[in-house]
């Protein structure tokens, strides 16, 4: 059935929101990969597949996993503990979740920099034992640790706060220990949104920039992620090789963006079906 | 009732006050390490030679000068990116049209895209190399390097945030009180102004909260447009890291301590916000997740 069109303003509201988003976003977007194409396929792969480029792509990629799982573990503990438990300051725990969310990265990176630095508060007791964060692939890690940390937590609290516990109470008359029963029953019925944060998580990991270069240390190979190489190139004038380089995280951001849409449907699914 | 209910019923998993204690323990302890701790820091940091030389790090005129770019770069982006927001909502709720869900997606797309990959592709269009820059050169106007750059910048980050948080409330609004306040003869913007906006305020509102502290906050895109010029093109987190690159580590603080207010008074408007009922329509994004759903609601 095809509706009579009785509202005004279609015209004007869709024609502002083409031209902004023409202008805005798909412009630049464009452009870059119009500058990217025109260096040719040998070019194009020479820059993209260097030594330190694809240094830098196993330095993101690994700390970006190891914060995700950290997050996993930390952020999958908070929701469970915000959504089950009862005690003092659980509300200021709550807020204080957004926190990563809404300081500044160039903030974060300071502070977290400052914290974790040879002579810092965490820094000096972490020396003693041997371990070194501030300038290492460890601070890469915690600095997109911190600023993700808010995506499994939110995406899992309201599955959490749905669960029917009338499940739990099935599996407790069957005799289930806590444990069986988290791992067999609540797990499973977690995992849509805990694979939806996660995938968030991984993808906001990978395109951070401003906590990082603050505390990575930012040597070739060693500590430089992706998108420092990407503006180190800019500032050396080299503007094919930004180029190539920006692409290369555009693509991965797109392709991030479509599993991250899938696993997200996917999770509203089982939410609706809960 | 819950209460009631509450005490009847056999504990539920995980309940066992020792598995309690220690999971609240572990999540108090390690959240004050890593969440609390780097908050505490920046203002002992900031204080750490007093209040005379906090002071008169914010005062000094560099300072002054990020403040206020940064304050004028977001009264320029905020607004018009609420009107985009409310322009894309209104199209994409009220009507049905081909491309639609493309249209969606384009318009989440720089919740995706890394800050620096947003720079570099400005840079492509306005900068020297790019596709206007040898024309803007020659009618002397100044776009990158410049306040211009940096607001274009700006806008590209937070292009999303306004849309993202009225489209699925008005879409679960319906379009039935907009369509009955025109069959009585109300004009659009009447209709718009007395029936649509009443009815979304609180998450406008949240929209724009958030969206202005994300263009304040900004670091990797306008770092690659601005140029970096000391006193001229620098915002409050570009000052920062020039302050603490200085070895100034008391004044980068300081400034930082700023923007760190800005984002407690953000989270406590955004939880009052969602009291009213803002930021549950939508679901998670890369810019930040749903707010909790209204409790026990299926």
């Amino acid at each position: 059935m095809t509706r009579r069109r009785v509202l005004p303003g279609l015209r004007l509201a869709l024609g502002v929101t083409l031209l902004y988003a023409a202008i805005i976003i798909v412009l630049p977007l464009g452009a870059l990969v119009f500058k990217a194409a025109s260096l040719g396929p040998e070019d194009y792969w020479r820059i993209v597949s260097s030594g330190r480029a694809l240094a830098s792509y196993r330095v993101t990629v690994l700390s970006a996993l190891a914060a995700t799982a950290f997050n996993l573990v930390f952020g999958m503990a908070l929701a469970w503990v915000l959504v089950r438990y009862r005690f003092p300051g659980k509300r200021f725990v709550d807020a204080l979740v957004d926190l990563p969310f809404a300081l500044p990265t160039a903030v974060a990176g300071i502070a977290l920099t400052t914290l974790f630095a040879p002579n810092g508060w965490f820094g000096e007791p972490l020396a003693a034992i041997g371990v070194t964060v501030a300038y290492t692939p460890l601070g890469i890690m915690v600095a997109m640790a911190f600023t993700s940390l808010p995506f499994i937590v939110r995406t899992v609290q309201p599955v959490l706060e749905d669960l029917d516990p009338a499940l739990e109470e099935a599996a407790q008359t069957l005799g289930g220990s806590d444990a069986s029963i988290f791992v067999r029953v609540i797990l499973p019925l977690l995992a849509p949104a805990l694979l939806a944060g996660v995938s968030l998580s991984f993808a906001r990991s990978l395109g951070e920039f401003g906590a990082i270069i603050f505390i990575a240390g930012n040597q070739p190979f060693e500590t430089e992620i992706t998108a420092l190489l990407a503006f180190i190139r800019l500032e050396e004038y080299d503007y094919q090789a930004a180029a190539a380089i920006a692409s290369v995280l555009l693509i991965t951001a797109f392709l991030m963006l479509a599993v991250t849409n899938l696993l997200q449907a996917r999770a509203l699914r089982y939410t609706a079906r809960g | 009732m819950a209460a009631a209910r509450a005490s009847t019923r056999p504990p539920r998993v995980g309940d066992s006050p020792s598995v309690r204690r220690a999971l609240i323990g572990v999540v108090l302890v390690v959240g004050a390490l890593f969440i609390l701790a780097p908050l505490v820091v920046i203002f002992v940091q900031a204080f750490s030679q007093g209040f005379g030389v906090f002071a008169a790090t914010l005062a000094h005129p560099d300072t002054r000068h990020a403040i206020l770019l940064t304050v004028l770069t977001a009264a320029l982006a905020v607004p018009v990116n609420t009107a985009f927001g409310i322009a894309a909502a209104w199209a994409i709720t009220k009507f049905d049209f081909r491309g639609k869900r493309f249209l969606l997606v384009v318009i989440e797309v720089p919740f995706s895209v890394s800050p620096i990959v947003a720079g570099v592709a400005y840079l492509f269009v306005y900068g020297l190399q790019g596709l206007f820059g040898p024309a803007l050169e020659a009618a002397d106007v100044k776009i990158l390097f410049a306040l211009p750059g940096i607001v274009l910048a700006s806008m590209f980050v937070t292009a999303p945030f306004v849309a993202r948080e009225l489209i699925p409330l008005m879409q679960a609004q319906g379009r039935d009180l907009e369509e009955a306040a025109t069959s009585l003869g109300a004009s659009g913007w009447r209709t718009f102004w007395s029936v649509t906006l009443p009815n979304i305020r609180w998450a406008l509102l949240y929209g724009v909260v958030l969206c202005n502290a994300r263009v304040m906050g900004e670091f990797g895109a306008v770092s690659v447009v601005s140029g970096n010029i000391r006193g001229q093109t620098n915002t409050l987190p570009l000052h920062i890291e020039l302050l603490y690159h200085d070895y100034q580590t008391v004044g980068a603080f300081a400034a930082a301590s700023v923007l760190t207010v800005l984002a407690v008074f953000t989270i406590v408007a955004k939880a009052l916000l969602e009291r009213q009922g803002a930021g549950r329509a939508r679901r998670p994004s890369l810019a930040g997740p749903a707010a909790k759903p209204a409790g026990g609601k299926a």
